[in-house]
């Protein structure tokens, strides 16, 4: 898996979050073992009128 | 009555009858929580003078609810009038008091049950062993140096030990499930919306369940008829009558199709996980196998909205107090923050075709077994589980047979089966808004001894 250090840096600014050094590997390892999860999903074929199931209704 | 392993109805009814008073029961209670928290570090707080004030109450009142003189807490996330709502973390002590108990405090209370204390729990319930780096972990009561399981820890805990009857917890992929598996008691997490949480901390507003913990099925059905009931104080909580389940719970399972889930949720599980199901099945006679259908992307959808809400709603948190959390749950968190939103909205389409998917199971099947956790509890601070020679990491596979069920809010009975050392769960999984089935099926297995909540030697 490729690194998300640059990534992970951007969205900290974007997001306005100070990642201490020691804590970056964790953050790190747990943003790789989501996205390897999300993989998991974001390939599975789903027509563009699929509804999310939200809950909210007005 | 049965000393401290006596039921809520067991109470309710010796206090409608006279045999015992509401006080002494409370005070009772309150002794034993004295004399063994100290060991399972169950309650976080204990509300004795408050206990005891209400007791007297419930003595002087001539119309004794369903749920007299029975005491009960609440994982700490619940609001309770005048303790600042930590939700396991150490952050949110510095909140200002609640004004008001959370709603299902007031209904259970509304009812006769007394509220004697609030229970540890992981922090903002991200969590599935029961470790607390701020209150300490919370023990199971058959094993002190094993896990009991979160996030409700201290809800398992006091359950199984007998310091009270009934507690409630809350299940976003699995918090009310895992704790009741390792500490061997009966749990309901019942369908996405039954069940009010006004008044209690949030975690993943798309997944968030409440539901109560007792030592049996009858006690469940018990708590959740005075539970059940639309809030508007609750967006979410269902504007739907609740049919009573106390009428019910002793019908039986003549004419219930009753299934194992197989595929996904036969395997990575441990022997007593196996050999409870198997108990369960052949006590049932469940002979049919199914398979509900993509369940592996199910639980990698919940994990990914998971950390995607819980991030967000910890942002400001994680801004101006990273260091004062949990390190293992902020940095969860951080990575949550992080999601791209394409994956998250992925997530939500999926959750509805799976949905689809599932109910049409139901129109074959009345209810699905499957385990709640792949093993036992594990020793405390257990990094690893390994099965078949692989080892793999603990926390995350602890909630792999539940989140898949949360995830489309099917209603479950966790029921516990007295596997030796230690007891195991299994779930009984039923369609949205069939918490009589669950419960039926429970109580069937419970009046033919399969199930039970075993009694911990607390010396």
């Amino acid at each position: 898996m490729d690194s998300h250090t640059d990534f992970i840096d951007a969205a900290a600014r974007v997001l306005g979050l100070a990642i201490e050094p020691a804590w970056k590997d964790a953050v790190e390892a747990n943003l790789a073992a989501t996205l390897r999860l999300a993989s998991a999903f974001m390939d599975f074929p789903l027509p563009d009128e699929a509804e999310p199931a939200s809950t909210f209704t007005a | 009555m049965n000393g401290p392993w006596a039921q809520a109805s067991e109470i309710a009814a010796a206090v409608h009858q006279r045999h015992a008073s509401a006080g002494e029961i409370v005070s009772a209670a309150l002794a034993r929580i004295a004399r063994f928290n100290p060991a399972l570090n169950a309650f976080t707080d204990v509300l004795t003078e408050r206990a005891l004030e209400r007791a007297q109450a419930v003595d002087r009142n001539d119309a004794k609810g369903a749920l007299a003189g029975v005491p009960f807490a609440v994982k700490n996330l619940f609001d309770v009038a005048g303790l600042p709502t930590r939700a396991g973390s150490r952050i949110n002590r510095d909140r200002v008091p609640a004004t008001r108990d959370a709603t299902l405090i007031s209904r259970l209370e509304a009812a006769g049950a007394i509220l004697v204390g609030a229970l540890n729990m992981g922090e903002y319930a991200y969590d599935f062993t029961g470790e607390n780096v701020h209150d300490g972990d919370c023990r199971n009561p058959h094993d002190r140096e094993r896990m009991a399981g979160g996030s409700s820890s201290g809800s398992g805990c006091a359950v199984a030990a007998g310091l009270v009857p009934l507690a409630l917890g809350s299940d976003t992929n699995g918090s009310i499930r895992v704790p009741s598996s390792f500490c061997g008691i009966f749990g309901l997490k019942p369908t996405y919306g039954r069940l009010s949480r006004a008044g209690t901390f949030p975690f993943v507003a798309s997944l968030d369940h409440v539901g109560p913990m007792a030592r049996s099925a009858r006690d469940l059905a018990l708590a959740y008829d005075a539970l059940a009931g639309h809030d508007p104080d609750d967006p979410v909580c269902a504007d739907r009558v609740a049919d009573k389940l106390m009428p019910l719970l002793d019908r039986g399972i003549e004419g219930l199709r009753i299934a194992v889930a197989g595929g996904y949720f036969r395997a990575g599980n441990f022997p007593e996980a196996q050999s409870a199901l198997a108990r369960v099945a052949a006590a049932l006679d469940a002979k049919i196998e199914i398979e509900i259908p993509e369940a592996a992307r199910a639980r990698a959808a919940a994990y990914v909205i998971t950390a995607s809400e819980g991030g967000a709603l910890h942002l400001d948190r994680l801004r101006k107090r990273a260091s004062d959390f949990d390190p293992a749950v902020r940095d969860r968190l951080i990575a949550g923050a992080m999601i791209p939103a394409a994956m998250v909205v992925k997530a939500h389409k999926f959750r509805r075709w799976y949905r689809g998917q599932v109910l049409e199971l139901f129109a074959r099947v009345d209810a699905v077994l499957a385990p709640v956790t792949p093993c036992a509890a594990p020793r405390i601070g257990q990094k690893t589980l390994v099965l078949d020679g692989i080892e793999m990491p603990l926390r995350p596979n602890l909630g792999v047979y539940t989140q898949p069920i949360s995830f489309i809010g099917l209603p479950v009975v966790t029921v516990p089966v007295p596997t030796e050392p230690l007891p195991v769960g299994i779930q009984i999984i039923a369609p949205p808004w069939r918490e009589d089935v669950a419960l039926r099926i429970a109580q069937a297995l419970e009046s033919k001894a399969v199930v039970r909540a075993p009694r911990p030697a607390l010396g």
